[in-house]
């Protein structure tokens, strides 16, 4: 295990807790645990003493940075080094955001945690603030999820009462504010910028970068935002230390995550692995193996933003680089899982849909880009394209990526040029045929049955 | 009508932020729980509360998908479209939906009872396929599910608010895994054990 390539390395390392250890997803089975007391009951809020009695700010940010932490909303930054831009003074208040504007399509770990064990991630909210000198955190949470956002709601209501929050925390002297907020339908929002305008109640339009928002961010103050995994692994790494979380997982890729398993598997579901498991291990092992015993098709690793990856990659290692050599991205973990029935024109049609029905329409290459590509889509499922189609879903991937306001625009390509490539003889046959390969669109007529694009 | 209560607590939420206009989302929440849609009234109180522009309260209204700006049914079927529903069956789901309601997507029933609605991603993708009633999740949903929730409702019982059907001890399904972990070598077929 010692090459280069950044292999899981269960084997050859000690494991302090096991090959399976759970730290962001420990103690959600227990009842009650959503209530201070039953959550103090099982050692929380042990870590925020800790770091408030055992660590100065620096420390803590170093501890972070020691254990590899990186973000667990897809663009996976070591959150220590995010940290650590923010500048020493500033003249405008500094802000903590945790995002927990979860709605990456295959991705629902956020509001796992959110709805079972709120108070997690409030202490992750308090530990991140301390560490960055924050004094006003926001937990920004997506509209559509009401009952998480209530559950963090009290969450913070019960730290507030029992001194957690507010002023002279545990005796410290240290001061935060939490407040809770929530957003109202878009996923353009998950994009920090976009989620600071909303948060400063306005359009959740993306900003320019730079400057980035730990210079000028929320209110031009400097600012952290933080995905709401990320935070809510920091009681677990105090707790531990950052030796223990990081002897787990690849080098570069260190400790562990949620997994989101979703499509055609047996046990679809949240699973926290070490980075680095072969995604073979969560599909067969953990996932149970394809659903009625078909065959695997292609998976998407990283939510619906990244590209595809074939069966004979099975055993890519779930980590980031891995996936980065593979073609793909770790994303944000949400591993959706395609049989063979699946008809790969109808997928990316459906993802490239949710792609123009979340473009904010700021800038034109994404509005216009999505819009088109979905028509392209829509007439190639349907029977109705030409074989010209194909390159020109390609020509106009390639006038989008990179040339979008915000990373939206390069998310939606990733599906439809990675399909194309691997599956090109798929999208050939639509055009010939005038039907689909595989799934019910293969037997049918299928050009009547256009869904028209106001349907939906 | 916003009533003087309701403001007061638009009041109360806007004071949580340092500037008073980021309570612009959260209060357009609340009037629309007062009033079942966001009206005129209940953008003129927001206006109000937030210290912003009616105009800039409308482009937040028009910009983001929970916001109502026409009555909807007693109760609003929110049907997941996105691409693990998709894969599990979401647009049969959708379509019984519409046979039993006798609305298209999008539509509301002649008795105000249901609104019928496609939506995107709800994060629920393991317990697909989903939907939200009013706002509260129903998961795992077969047709014949979907046939007895109407009745449900129909019957004024509300969807209860709880967590999600989570798989909170994963680990315990995994018996194998441990083994598998270095990598087997193999590689080329994904088929179930």
């Amino acid at each position: 295990m010692a090459d280069s390539v950044d292999t899981i390395t269960t084997e050859n390392k000690t494991l302090p807790l096991g090959p399976y250890p759970r730290f962001v997803t420990r103690n959600m089975d227990v009842p009650g645990i959503d209530r201070i007391e039953v959550y103090r009951e099982h050692g929380g809020y042990a870590a925020l003493a800790k770091a408030l009695q055992s660590f100065q700010p620096e420390q803590l940010v170093e501890e972070v940075k020691q254990s590899g932490l990186r973000g667990r909303g897809g663009a996976g930054f070591a959150t220590g080094m995010k940290w650590s831009f923010l500048p020493p003074t500033s003249p405008k208040p500094r802000y903590l955001i945790v995002n927990c504007d979860e709605s990456e399509p295959g991705t629902f770990k956020d509001r796992m945690i959110m709805e079972l064990n709120p108070h997690m991630l409030v202490e992750g909210v308090i530990i991140g603030s301390y560490a960055t000198k924050v004094h006003h955190a926001f937990i920004y949470v997506r509209g559509e999820l009401a009952f998480a956002g209530r559950q963090v709601e009290r969450a913070v209501r019960e730290a507030y009462a029992a001194g957690l929050i507010g002023k002279n925390i545990l005796g410290s002297g240290y001061d935060l504010e939490i407040t809770v907020s929530r957003g109202a339908g878009a996923y353009i929002c998950g994009e920090e910028s976009a989620l600071m305008e909303s948060l400063e109640g306005r359009r959740g339009y993306p900003r320019l970068k730079p400057p980035f928002p730990a210079v000028v961010g929320l209110y031009g103050g400097p600012t952290v935002i933080n995905n709401t995994e990320t935070i809510s692994t920091l009681p677990a790494i105090v707790e531990h230390g950052a030796a223990v979380y990081g002897a787990y997982g690849t080098e570069k890729s260190k400790g562990t995550r949620i997994y989101c398993l979703s499509g055609h598997v047996n046990r679809p579901g949240n699973y926290e692995l070490p980075l680095g498991t072969p995604l073979r291990t969560l599909v067969e092992d953990f996932g149970g193996g394809m659903r009625g015993g078909k065959q695997l098709k292609a998976i998407i690793p990283g939510g619906s933003s990244v590209p595809f990856l074939l069966p004979n990659q099975l055993d890519t290692p779930m980590d980031f680089e891995s996936m980065a050599a593979a073609g793909t991205m770790l994303g944000s973990g949400g591993v959706i899982v395609l049989d063979e029935d699946t008809c790969i024109v109808g997928a990316v049609l459906r993802m490239t849909e949710f792609y123009r029905d979340e473009s904010c329409g700021k800038c034109t290459p994404c509005r216009e880009g999505t819009f088109w590509l979905v028509q392209l889509l829509e007439r190639l499922e349907h029977g109705g394209g030409k074989e010209s189609d194909i390159d020109l879903l390609n020509d106009i991937c390639d006038n989008m990526l990179g040339k979008c306001f915000c990373p939206l625009g390069d998310a939606a390509t990733s599906s439809i040029m990675s399909s194309i490539k691997l599956f090109r003889d798929e999208y050939i046959h639509h055009v010939r045929a005038h039907a689909c390969l595989v799934g019910p669109g293969a037997t049918r007529a299928h050009a009547a049955s256009v869904t028209p694009v106001s349907a939906r | 009508m916003i009533t003087e209560e309701v403001k007061a607590r638009m009041r109360e939420i806007c004071a949580r932020y340092p500037d008073p206009r980021s309570g612009t989302l959260p209060c357009l929440h609340l009037a629309q729980e007062a009033e079942g849609y966001v009206t005129p009234d209940g953008i003129a109180a927001v206006s109000e509360v937030t210290g912003t522009k009616i105009d800039e309260v409308e482009s937040v209204v028009t910009f983001y998908s929970m916001y109502d700006r026409a009555p909807t049914g007693k109760y609003a079927i929110k049907v997941c479209t996105s691409i693990s529903c998709y894969l599990r069956g979401c647009d049969g789901l959708m379509e019984h939906f519409e046979q039993r309601l006798g609305i298209q997507r999008g539509q509301t029933t002649a008795d105000g009872s249901f609104t019928l609605q496609g939506v995107e991603c709800l994060a629920a993708c393991g317990m697909a396929p989903v939907l939200q009633v009013n706002g509260e999740f129903v998961e795992n949903v077969t047709t014949a599910d979907a046939d007895a929730l109407i009745e449900r409702l129909k019957r004024g019982e509300a969807v209860a608010a709880q967590p999600g059907a989570w798989n909170v001890l994963p680990s315990k399904t995994g018996a194998s895994a441990q083994q598998t972990a270095a990598g087997s070598g193999s590689a080329q077929t994904g088929k179930a054990k």
